[in-house]
């Protein structure tokens, strides 16, 4: 399977990017070795008759400045496992530790702008709730729809917004909470495949320009293949790891990329084996 | 556990850049930021706005029409003498009632008598239906022990206050004031529960992830967001406000409490003045449309439409 890697010399810049990334000379890496760290996390929901388990015995680490997805059919706690670790649920055992200085941000399928401010001041309202002072917040706000190339929309609404759009100002709103760690659950899934694409390069730009870990979410191979540096797959009902696989393809990837395809058959045939067991039983 | 894949990623363009497809594979930040540019172009169609002239044509012609249709029939009806002459003045009677209370110069305090009051009730009826909206929507016990009479309570005409009231508080100022509390209070904050109610999960789980907890999270989150609503109450609010207040007006008469309109369609049917009631009722119609036209449409439709609410968007 393992063939040679040849990196585009042309583009060394980014190579170097890249190096960055994987030593990862930043000081606080060294003391706490992850950004997040799920361990023997256990979720159910619902009283003693009924009680379904939704997650069970999940132990993850999620590295400072790694590109985790968390891959699984419906069923999985995906999204359940996202909200435990973005803190607006507990799990039933098991204990969670993220080391950003606030809550981890996090990007959900639906862009969840708020509808009653501009695009710059959905962000400038995250910069607020971080206590950045009035004054830096415009600039601040500016910088980061800078960095999601949307400088010119900060004084539009949401609604005047394409789909697109929307999720990157939630992306940049996302970042202005600095946390350190980015949790997205499956922010592309209602776009179109050309703005979803676009937007996978524009996250992985993103994702390298500023050092942060995500965790993403998703139940589309490819996408995650396209993406992470760390594939996840979770078995379903109740939620297992299942196995995991390292992507050392070389960043940036394109979804067509035969690297991409091999290792995404590799991955959905384990996924669907996962599948088959339910049917089974 | 993990596998590892490495693989061939090199674009097999030979001899530098090739066609455009390969600058996008490459990853070249300006073919990114020209490539999302033209789909943010694409995607993005701009807002076209009425101009103000055909806006004034579509908007104000008709009701001007239905007002001189009305205007007609009304004089003609009179002129054929549907009714006797005092129970039916004509337009113009009425229109002279209006000149003769400017000339005496008692129009204005008439209006401003009842302006004043209906205004102070409605802020009130504002201050105490806000917080009570808020705890009914937030506040599980609390909805479940006065929720229903909230709402019951709108139902029922404030008019049926007015007696209570006068037997506490006899014919003063207080009064009044009772009966537009007990008519305005239950429907803002009505409309203020329904408000809630409506605003998605999604944006609290937003605001909770962006720190937006507790007070800061009602103040700019669950508010603002169920600002359309809360509006739509406060229209209501206003309407029940002025009808209270007119009913108690009318009810309640003595001297300390000055002459208001509802007064003063009172004294104007004592007198049998058919065109001063006219003319009074005419000026309650005019107060009450007037307010929801300056003050709450407008308020209403900018909220709307700054959030994409309002159809004509494009």
């Amino acid at each position: 399977m393992a063939t040679a890697l040849i990196r585009n010399t042309e583009n060394s810049p980014d190579d170097a990017d890249n190096a960055d990334h994987t030593v990862d000379a930043d000081g606080t890496d060294v003391s706490v070795p992850y950004a997040a760290r799920l361990d023997h996390v256990s979720k159910s929901f619902g009283r003693h008759g009924a009680r379904q388990q939704v997650l069970d015995d999940v132990s993850l680490d999620v590295a400072p400045g790694e590109f985790v997805c968390l891959l699984g059919a419906s069923g999985c706690g995906k999204s359940t496992l996202l909200n435990l670790v973005a803190g607006l649920d507990r799990p039933t055992s098991g204990t969670i530790e993220t080391t950003g200085h606030c809550r981890p941000a996090l990007m959900f399928q639906e862009h969840a702008l708020f509808p009653w401010l501009t695009a710059g001041r959905n962000v400038e309202l995250a910069l607020r709730m971080r206590g950045v002072p009035r004054a830096e917040r415009r600039e601040e706000a500016e910088r980061l729809l800078e960095l999601v190339r949307l400088k010119e929309a900060h004084g539009k609404r949401v609604h005047e917004l394409s789909g697109g759009m929307r999720q990157r100002v939630a992306m940049a709103r996302a970042l202005a909470q600095d946390s350190g760690l980015l949790l997205m659950d499956e922010p592309f899934a209602a776009l179109d495949a050309i703005t979803r694409d676009v937007l996978h390069d524009e996250l992985t730009r993103i994702w390298r320009e500023t050092n942060l870990s995500v965790l993403f979410v998703t139940h589309n191979v490819r996408e995650a293949v396209r993406l992470a540096q760390r594939v996840v797959l979770l078995s379903s009902r109740p939620g297992r790891i299942a196995r995991e696989w390292s992507v050392d393809i070389p960043q940036p990837r394109r979804i067509e990329d035969a690297a991409v395809a091999d290792l995404s058959v590799e991955i959905t045939e384990q996924l669907r084996g996962e599948i088959r067991r339910h049917g089974q039983h | 556990m993990a596998s590892t894949d490495t693989r061939v990623t090199g674009n097999a363009g030979p001899g530098g850049p090739g066609p455009t497809v390969d600058t996008g594979t490459t990853g070249s930040p300006d073919a990114l930021a020209g490539l999302e540019a033209g789909l943010d172009a694409l995607e993005t169609r701009p807002v076209a706005r009425t101009p103000l002239g055909r806006m004034l044509l579509q908007k104000a012609v008709p009701p001007l029409v239905a007002v001189v249709l009305v205007l007609v029939l009304w004089q003609l009806a009179h002129h054929f003498e549907l009714k006797e002459s005092y129970q039916l003045p004509g337009p113009l009677d009425v229109a002279g009632a209006l000149r003769d209370m400017w000339l005496e110069g008692t129009l204005l305090s008439y209006v401003w008598t009842s302006i004043s009051r209906g205004a102070l009730g409605f802020a009130a009826s504002v201050l105490i239906g806000t917080p009570l909206g808020l705890l009914v929507a937030r506040v599980r016990p609390v909805r479940a022990a006065i929720g229903p009479v909230l709402s019951g309570l709108q139902s029922l005409p404030s008019v049926a206050w007015v007696p209570a009231a006068i037997i506490w508080f006899g014919l003063t100022d207080a009064t009044i004031y009772t009966v537009v509390l007990l008519g305005a209070v239950p429907s803002i904050a009505n409309g203020l529960v329904s408000g809630v109610d409506r605003v998605p999960p999604l944006f609290l789980r937003a605001g909770r992830t962006i720190g937006a907890t507790g007070l800061r999270g009602i103040r700019h989150i669950l508010l603002p967001a169920a600002l359309p609503g809360y509006i739509a109450g406060l229209k209501q609010g206003w309407a029940f406000s002025w009808r209270s207040l007119m009913a108690a007006e009318l009810i309640a008469g003595s001297p300390e409490l000055g002459i208001g309109l509802g007064r003063l369609l009172e004294q104007a049917r004592e007198l049998q003045d058919m065109s001063l009631v006219l003319a009074a009722i005419l000026l309650v119609l005019i107060v009450g449309i007037g307010i929801e036209l300056l003050l709450f449409a407008p308020l209403e439709r900018r909220v709307l439409r700054s959030r994409g609410l309002l159809g004509n968007a494009g």
